[in-house]
């Protein structure tokens, strides 16, 4: 107790220290406003589409409980909020300097920790809430994929080690003015709003997690034949697919940073048309090989559309937008399948939707880009994909350059951090408890304590 | 003495419950069960993979009554929990030893 106060204290002060730091900044905003009064425009539109891109946390927290049983509900909400709470605490200490502070030789930022001194400025506070938004999307992918067996305290450690490091580092790279941005191929290796930097690495650091822990009790039968587990509730896997939904039009058409970009009607549309396609192609999928209409794989293939659209929306039409989203749908069906066939147990379908279709949409920019949208301007050099001249293929192998090493960085971290995790803290809860359900073993509150739900 | 148990369809149960009280028949126990007969279940699927579902919920009436209300009784229900289809259910009969009123003490048919 005594020990656990004195920390408190020594951070207390640790906080004073940076309060007192000198102020260049424009803290009060006023300056900013008088320097460009139309600042005040862009403030409210990427501050919406920021708010609008927390909100996905509740429909991340819907659609994996509602695809996981009742005894784990209580669980996968904790993770949910606790991502987020953990998540902003080491974005703010560490994570954003890593992004946005000043380049290291491509690979770091090494500025701008706890926006302290300089830091204190309206257009660093809003890059800051911008960018810790979006973290923490990639953070709370995860929980998908390793669900109803991993342990509430390596889930914070989790938690706290991608926004401080993981994600940060992979998204300097690509938005920080590191070394992905500056490819010599095309404009360098684009990612409009994080196909790759959110949800590839969500995806591919969530398949790490998958295969160290193992799959589920039962999700196996003994001739090693996949079982289905069915979710407990389709109503909440639905409700948090429109969320994430319409969550996406601040996630897509805010990553424009500016409301002066009129294009963020087409980008608004694209991403639409993304979702659409891909979830009726993956229905039409299923209904192909079962004869039913799975909602469940409709629901994972609108969202296998939006994070495969979320890289190439502001660069493409419409038109190319379907295609993408077609291709969209048969990589999340098929990912699923794959994924059981090579007894991997993604309770939630995570890494179909969040991995293998980031990378696609990575590709997908330099196939589809048409040359009508500049890098984050509406002014040349104008984007162009291997459709539209793009100088010999140039973007393209940009893209895929990049999403080499997204796989890699992502997936190679994933594997690192839950090995490490196993060997000093375990990371799967004992059988017993994962029969019994996580809620009451670990958290002593049952989701739904007057519906009787059979514990072992 | 006999206790009728029938096992009959959920959707059912209002009708034959409301048939019985028309003929007069008011003491009535009903459970919830799961299970199946020569029906063995159903086919559902969650997110591109199918599953069987063995067991299917089914609703349990068991009746006492006397040894002449019986054919009355059985026939009663079964009309009432017919559709036709496979999954209508069964009736079993058995014979019952006694019977006791706990509020008054009565035994025999008097206690139904």
């Amino acid at each position: 107790m005594l020990k656990r106060i004195s920390i408190l204290f020594y951070l207390a002060l640790f906080l004073l220290v940076i309060a007192v730091g000198a102020w260049a900044g424009d803290p009060t905003g006023a300056a900013t406003l008088k320097a460009d009064p139309g600042k005040a425009v862009d403030y409210v539109w990427v501050l919406v589409c920021g708010f609008l891109v927390m909100f996905m946390q509740a429909g991340f927290a819907c659609v994996e409980s509602g695809f996981c049983r009742a005894k784990n509900v209580t669980n996968l909400m904790t993770k949910n909020l606790l991502d987020f709470v953990v998540g902003s605490l080491a974005f703010w200490a560490v994570g954003f300097g890593i992004i946005m502070g000043t380049d290291w030789n491509g690979l770091l930022g090494s500025s701008k920790f706890f926006l302290a001194g300089n830091s204190y400025d309206v257009e660093t506070y809003l890059s800051f809430f911008w960018q810790l938004v979006f973290a923490a999307t990639a953070a709370t992918i995860v929980s998908g994929a390793v669900a109803e067996r991993l342990k509430f305290q390596s889930y914070l450690v989790y938690s706290a080690v991608i926004c401080l490091f993981i994600y940060p580092v992979y998204a300097h790279w690509v938005w920080g003015s590191g070394w992905l941005s500056k490819l010599p191929f095309g404009l360098g290796h684009l990612d409009f709003a994080g196909s790759g930097v959110v949800h590839a690495v969500g995806g591919f650091v969530g398949l790490a997690g998958a295969i160290v822990l193992g799959p589920r009790y039962g999700k196996f039968d003994k001739h090693g034949k996949p079982r289905a587990i069915p979710g407990h509730s389709i109503s909440l896997a639905a409700l948090g697919t429109f969320i994430l939904w319409f969550g996406w039009f601040g996630f897509n058409p805010g990553s424009t940073f500016s409301a002066h970009q009129l294009r963020i009607a087409v980008i608004a549309v694209n991403t639409t048309m993304c979702a659409a396609a891909a979830s009726l192609t993956a229905m039409l999928l299923v209904l192909g090989k079962t004869g039913k209409y799975d909602l469940g794989m409709a629901l994972n293939g609108a969202l296998a559309g939006l994070v495969a659209v979320t890289a190439p929306c502001a660069w493409i039409a419409a038109w190319a937008a379907v295609i993408i989203g077609i291709v969209a749908g048969f990589l999340v069906v098929g990912g699923v399948y794959l994924l059981d066939a090579l007894k991997i147990d993604d309770p939630v379908g995570a890494v179909s939707v969040h991995g293998f279709n980031g990378v696609w949409g990575l590709l997908a920019v330099g196939i589809f880009a048409d040359g009508t949208y500049g890098n984050y301007a509406t002014t040349a050099p104008f984007v162009q994909g291997l459709l539209f001249g793009g100088a010999g293929g140039g973007q393209f192998v940009a893209q895929l350059i990049g999403a080499v090493v997204v796989i890699a960085w992502a997936f190679g971290c994933g594997l690192i951090l839950f090995k490490v995790l196993d060997a000093v803290i375990g990371i799967r809860v004992d059988p017993h408890e994962e029969l019994q359900g996580l809620d009451i073993v670990e958290h002593g509150t049952p989701a739904y304590p007057e519906f009787y739900i059979p514990r072992v | 003495m006999k206790e009728i148990r029938a096992i009959i369809r959920v959707e059912k149960l209002r009708d034959v419950l409301d048939a019985l009280e028309e003929k007069g028949h008011p003491g009535v126990s009903v459970t919830r069960i799961e299970g199946h007969g020569r029906q063995t279940g159903l086919v559902e699927q969650f997110r591109g993979r199918e599953f069987k579902v063995d067991l299917l919920p089914k609703a349990r009436l068991d009746i006492v009554c006397t040894d002449e209300d019986v054919e009355q009784m059985v026939q009663t229900i079964a009309e009432n929990a017919k559709t036709g289809g496979i999954g209508d259910g069964k009736i079993f009969i058995y014979p019952v030893q006694d019977a006791l009123r706990i509020r008054t003490g009565e035994t025999g048919d008097l206690a139904l």
